[in-house]
């Protein structure tokens, strides 16, 4: 994206140490790490099963304390992170007891500084191709749906960033494609900034400004890789000489490593 | 209806050998037959329905009622606090080792033939279900969710409300459905161990007079009570929890 330099800041991680904990000892994750992501960019994260990524976005919303450095948002340092930035979790997470509109709406009810009115909820359900579907429940609604519904609500905490956690894995691929392009419609309507962690390499091409790749565990840099494409994209874009010998390259990458 | 259909054939089926059976050893005070037990419940349809019936239901209203208050505490308590929990779930699991029928003599010492003696049997019965199917409820509430609504900035008191509450009602439902007949025969052990009246009473009463009809007539009013009362739980569950109707 042209004048990135003059961009603001919408995450920021400064030389972050993290690792977990169990029985054998510690296991470290991130090591003095650094990343900084761009106000309105869209960024994935790929990498092996296990090597980190859902724990970049637990670090994001405060669900795992860091044990060193700092993480900025918005180029703010916020202690209490909960409620600052948009979570949609690796699985949709929908409460069975709650129709559409109260499942997408739990922000709205949860954090007391949330001024949006169920109005923006009602124009954002159509916009997210929920419309006659408010008062379904969960188990009415099909996997794409409740992926929509789950994104509707990350959207709804007002936040400028959003993390996806892997939110089309569970799609058929048809679905899946929809989906991603709809998401990029989404996007930019919203001008927020999309964190986007997935397994796919096609999709991370598909989607993003930037690619992270964490090539191994503990990390102190992610690798970072431009997606050489203008937007709008189509799919077909991703059959580009240039896309596809990236795509070549990264899916090399992996192999060896398995 | 067509649900039931199998299981009125069964006790159709049931009736008729029972009958047969009792026709044929004709010792009505060891086994009545189910049409004179009929005969008799209509025969005494009076002093059960009104003088015996409502003492029981009074019974099992006020010791269910205690039970789902207490329960619903217990359970409570334990999920707030980890030492609770410590503290309240071994003596929730001593209190059922406790032989009911040993014991409530001397119920009827402490509370005489007043209502007190039964009500507590019904509530040593109902409330351990109760307590233990809300609180494993409270648990089941996702780990997921809970860090979902974590990272909504959500209060303890929303989380508890808005999360723990609804995962706990469908195993709360199942503790209920549970509790229920048993309610029905806590207020008759109750009362067949000391009381002045109730369906449990009139029924022992007939024992002591060799009246095997009159034996199993409040017996058949009591089972009914339960069948009703657990029909009216169910729906009250269908009702509350409609999102599981798919
Ligand atoms: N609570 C925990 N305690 C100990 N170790 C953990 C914990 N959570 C995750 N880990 C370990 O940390 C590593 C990174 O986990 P993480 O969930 O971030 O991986 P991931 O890249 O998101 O994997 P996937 O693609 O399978 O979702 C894994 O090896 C995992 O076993
Ligand atoms: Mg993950």
């Amino acid at each position: 994206m042209n004048g990135e330099q003059n961009k603001k800041l919408a995450l920021q991680f400064k030389n972050v140490d993290f690792h977990y904990r169990n029985a054998a000892g510690e296991i470290p994750i991130l090591k003095n790490m650094n990343l900084s992501v761009a106000d309105g960019g869209f960024v994935s994260i790929i990498g092996a099963s296990g090597s980190g990524k859902s724990t970049i976005f637990r670090l994001i919303v405060g669900l795992e304390e860091r044990t060193g450095g700092s993480i900025y948002l918005n180029e703010k340092q916020v202690a209490d992170r909960p409620g600052k930035v948009g979570y949609m979790p690796q699985q949709d997470l929908l409460m069975p007891w709650r129709t559409v509109l109260q499942n997408a709406a739990l922000p709205l009810e949860l954090q007391k500084e949330n001024h949006l009115d169920r109005g923006t909820v009602q124009n954002l359900l159509e916009a997210f191709g929920l419309k006659g579907y408010e008062d379904k429940y969960p188990h009415e609604l099909s996997g794409g749906m409740r992926q929509r519904v789950s994104f509707l609500r990350a959207t709804l905490s007002g936040s400028n960033v959003l993390l996806l956690d892997e939110p089309f894995s569970a799609l058929d691929a048809m679905t899946k494609l929809f989906m991603q392009e709809w998401l990029l419609e989404q996007w930019e309507q919203q001008q927020s900034t999309i964190l986007f962690i997935t397994h796919d390499i096609s999709e991370a091409l598909f989607l993003s400004d930037r690619i992270f790749v964490i090539t191994e565990t503990p990390f102190t840099t992610l690798k970072e890789i431009e997606v050489p494409l203008e937007r709008p994209r189509r799919q077909h874009d991703l059959d580009k000489k240039e896309v596809a010998e990236l795509k070549n390259n990264l899916l090399e990458q992996f192999r060896m490593r398995v | 209806m067509k649900n039931y259909l199998y299981s009125i054939i069964l006790i159709t089926i049931f009736l008729f050998i029972w009958e047969a059976g009792a026709r044929f050893v004709d010792t009505s005070f060891i086994l009545p037959a189910p049409a004179e037990i009929a005969m008799k419940i209509w025969e005494l349809k009076a002093e059960l329905l009104l003088h015996h019936l409502p003492i029981t239901l009074a019974v099992i209203a006020i010791g269910l009622g205690i039970s789902l208050v207490l329960g619903i505490i217990l359970a409570t308590s334990m999920n707030i606090s980890k030492t609770l929990e410590q503290a309240i779930y071994p003596v929730l699991i001593t209190s059922q080792t406790i032989p009911i029928i040993a014991l409530a003599p001397i119920f009827v010492l402490w509370f005489g033939y007043s209502i007190w003696s039964k009500v507590i049997v019904t509530i040593i019965i109902t409330f351990f279900p109760i307590t233990v199917s809300t609180f494993d409820g409270f648990r089941s509430a996702s780990k997921e969710l809970k860090e979902l609504f974590q990272t909504l900035g959500a209060s303890k008191r929303q989380l508890f409300f808005k999360l723990e509450v609804p995962s706990a009602l469908p195993s709360f439902f199942s503790g209920l459905k549970v509790a229920v007949p048993m309610s029905v025969i806590g207020s008759a052990i109750g009362e067949w161990l000391g009381a002045q009246a109730g369906l449990g009473y009139f029924s022992r009463r007939m024992m002591t007079q060799f009246n095997g009809a009159g034996v199993f007539a409040p017996i058949v009013v009591l089972s009914l009570i339960g069948i009703l009362l657990f029909t009216s739980v169910v729906l009250l569950e269908k009702f509350i929890l409609k999102w599981r109707r798919s």
